[in-house]
C-alpha cells in the first residue's frame, strides 16, 4: 500500500532522514518508536508529502505521489492524519469541523455530510457536542474528534504523529481506545508514539528509529522481547 | 460674544454650516473611498506575498508588491499627495479629490497589506497543516481555515489604520481641497468669524464622533466574529 525507496529528507544542513526503504502492506498496523530528533515524525509527515522529502520516492496504491505530476491533494483524502496538537479548526463548530473536508472533496450534499459526522460522533460518544465549538472540549474528545474529522473522509491508510503525547495522563486511554478499534476494524496505520504498552498491544510491527534511520524492526513479541541492535535495547532499558 | 455662542454661531449661520458641512462631506468621501481601495489592494498584495511562498510563478510579483510597500511607508504621505495632485494628475480639469483617493488608497493599502499579512502568519501552521492532510488544496484552505480565522486578528490593526486614514486626510488641504479641518480654517479665517477656536473645536468634535462610530462598528464586528471564543 506504502512503497518507500531510499527516502531522505535534509531541513538545511541537518540530514534528518538518511535513506529510508519501507514497505507497508495493506491492514498493518505499524508503530514507530525511537528517541527524540530520531526523525519518526519527519518520516511520518513524509508519507503524506507534508514535508516535502529531500530524495528517493514514495507510492501510494501504486502512484508515485513523490512525482511532479502527482495531484497530492487526491492522495491525501486517502491518507487520514491525526496531530499531536489536534488541530481542530477553531473557527468551525465540532459538526462543521468534521463536514468541511467531506463536503469540499467528497461533493456530498450538507444531509450527507452531516449524517455521515452524526455516526461518526455518535460512535464516540460525543453526540451531544455536536455544536460546540473546539474551545469548550476537553483535550481527550478534542483528540478523537480530530480522529473522526480524518475517517469522514473514508481514508484507505491513517498516520498518527504522537496522537498521545500532548494529552492529559486521564485522557490518554480514551484516544488509544478509538485507535484500537480503527485496528481492530483492520485500518492500514503508521503511528509515532511514545506508549510502548499500545504499541506491543496493537502492532502488527514495530519500527525502531535512531539518527535517521530505521535500525531494526521487528512483530511486537520479538521486538520487545527480544531486541538485538545495542541502540535498541539501551533504549528500552530506559523507556521500559 | 462668548465661546458657547461662537460655537453654536457655526452651525447657526448657514454660511459656515455649508462650509463645514462640505468639509465633512469630503472628508468621509475621501476616507471611505481610499479604505475600500486600501483593503482590496492590502489583500491583493497579502496573497501575492503568501502565496510567492508556495507557488515560484509569484515571485515576480512579490517583488513588485515589496518595492511597493518599501516607498508607500518610507516616504511622507503629504510628499505623496504632493506628487500624485501636480505631477501625476496634474491634468486641468482632473478632479483634485479623485486624486486624493487615488493617493490615500495607495497608502492605505500598503499598511493594510502589512497587517493582513501578519494576520494570516499569527495562524498556527497546524491549521495549514491539518487542512492541507485532510486533501484540501491551498486556496480552500486559505480561504476556509486560515483566513476566516486571521480577519479577526487582523480587525483591531485594520481598525486603527481606518482611523488613521481620516485623521490623515486633513492633509488635503495642503493641496486646497476642502477637508473639514480645512473648512475649519476657512470658517475661522478673517472673512468669517475671525476666531479659530470655536470652528477648530467644532471640526474636533465630529472627528471624535467619526472615530467612535468606526470604533463602534468595528468592536461590533469583533465581538460577531469573536463566536467561537465565548465560553
Amino acid at each position: 500500500m506504502i512503497e518507500v525507496k531510499n527516502l531522505t529528507k535534509k531541513f538545511g544542513k541537518l540530514e534528518v532522514l538518511k535513506g529510508i526503504d519501507e514497505h507497508i502492506a495493506k491492514g498493518e498496523k505499524v508503530v514507530v518508536i525511537g528517541p527524540s530528533g530520531s526523525g519518526k515524525s519527519t518520516f511520518l509527515r513524509c508519507l503524506n508529502l507534508l514535508e516535502k522529502p529531500t530524495g528517493g520516492k514514495i507510492w501510494f496504491e501504486g502512484t508515485e505521489i513523490t512525482a511532479k505530476s502527482c495531484n497530492i491533494n487526491k492522495i491525501r483524502q486517502k491518507m487520514g492524519m491525526v496531530f499531536q496538537q489536534f488541530n481542530l479548526f477553531p473557527h468551525l463548530n465540532v459538526l462543521e469541523n468534521i463536514t468541511l473536508a467531506p463536503r469540499k472533496l467528497l461533493k456530498l450534499s450538507k444531509e450527507e455530510a452531516d449524517a455521515r459526522a452524526d455516526k461518526l460522533l455518535e460512535r464516540i460518544g460525543l453526540i451531544d457536542k455536536k455544536y460546540e465549538y473546539p474551545r469548550k472540549l476537553s483535550g481527550g474528545q478534542k483528540q478523537r474528534i480530530a480522529i473522526i474529522r480524518a475517517l469522514a473522509m473514508q481514508p484507505d491508510v491513517m498516520l498518527f504523529d504522537e496522537p498521545t503525547s500532548a494529552l492529559d495522563p486521564e485522557m490518554v486511554n480514551e484516544v488509544l481506545e478509538l485507535i484500537r478499534q480503527l485496528a481492530e476494524e483492520q485500518m492500514t496505520m503508521v503511528i509515532v508514539t511514545h506508549e510502548m504498552g499500545f504499541a506491543r498491544e496493537i502492532a502488527t510491527r514495530v519500527l525502531f528509529m535512531d539518527d535517521g534511520k530505521i535500525l531494526e524492526q521487528n512483530p511486537p513479541k520479538e521486538f520487545f522481547g527480544s531486541p538485538q541492535h545495542p541502540r535498541l535495547i539501551d533504549f528500552l532499558s530506559k523507556v521500559l | 460674544m462668548n465661546f458657547f455662542e461662537r460655537f453654536l454661531q457655526v452651525f447657526t449661520v448657514e454660511k459656515y454650516m455649508l462650509t463645514i458641512a462640505e468639509g465633512i462631506r469630503n472628508s468621509i468621501v475621501i476616507t471611505a473611498c481610499a479604505a475600500a481601495i486600501g483593503l482590496f489592494l492590502g489583500l491583493l498584495v497579502a496573497f501575492i506575498k503568501i502565496a510567492a511562498k508556495h507557488f515560484p510563478a509569484m515571485k515576480v510579483p512579490a517583488a513588485i508588491c515589496n518595492v511597493y510597500i518599501t516607498v508607500v511607508r518610507g516616504t511622507p504621505v503629504a510628499l505623496q499627495l504632493f506628487i500624485m495632485a501636480f505631477s501625476v494628475f496634474a491634468i486641468r480639469g482632473f478632479p483634485l479629490i479623485i486624486t486624493a483617493i487615488i493617493t490615500f488608497g495607495l497608502n492605505s493599502g500598503a499598511y493594510v497589506a502589512e497587517n493582513i499579512r501578519a494576520g494570516i502568519q499569527s495562524i498556527d501552521v497546524g491549521q495549514t497543516e491539518a487542512g492541507r492532510s485532510l486533501g484540501l488544496g491551498f486556496g480552500t484552505t486559505m480561504g476556509r481555515v486560515v483566513i476566516p480565522q486571521a480577519i479577526r486578528n487582523v480587525i483591531p490593526a485594520i481598525g486603527n489604520e481606518l482611523i488613521a486614514l481620516l485623521k490623515e486626510t486633513s492633509i488635503v488641504s495642503m493641496v486646497g481641497l476642502i477637508d473639514l479641518t480645512f473648512s475649519a480654517k476657512i470658517v475661522g479665517s478673517g472673512q468669517n468669524m475671525s476666531d479659530y477656536f470655536a470652528p477648530m473645536c467644532v471640526a474636533a468634535m465630529f472627528y471624535l464622533a467619526m472615530v467612535y462610530i468606526i470604533a463602534t462598528v468595528l468592536k461590533l464586528i469583533e465581538r460577531r466574529l469573536g463566536k467561537s471564543d465565548r465560553s
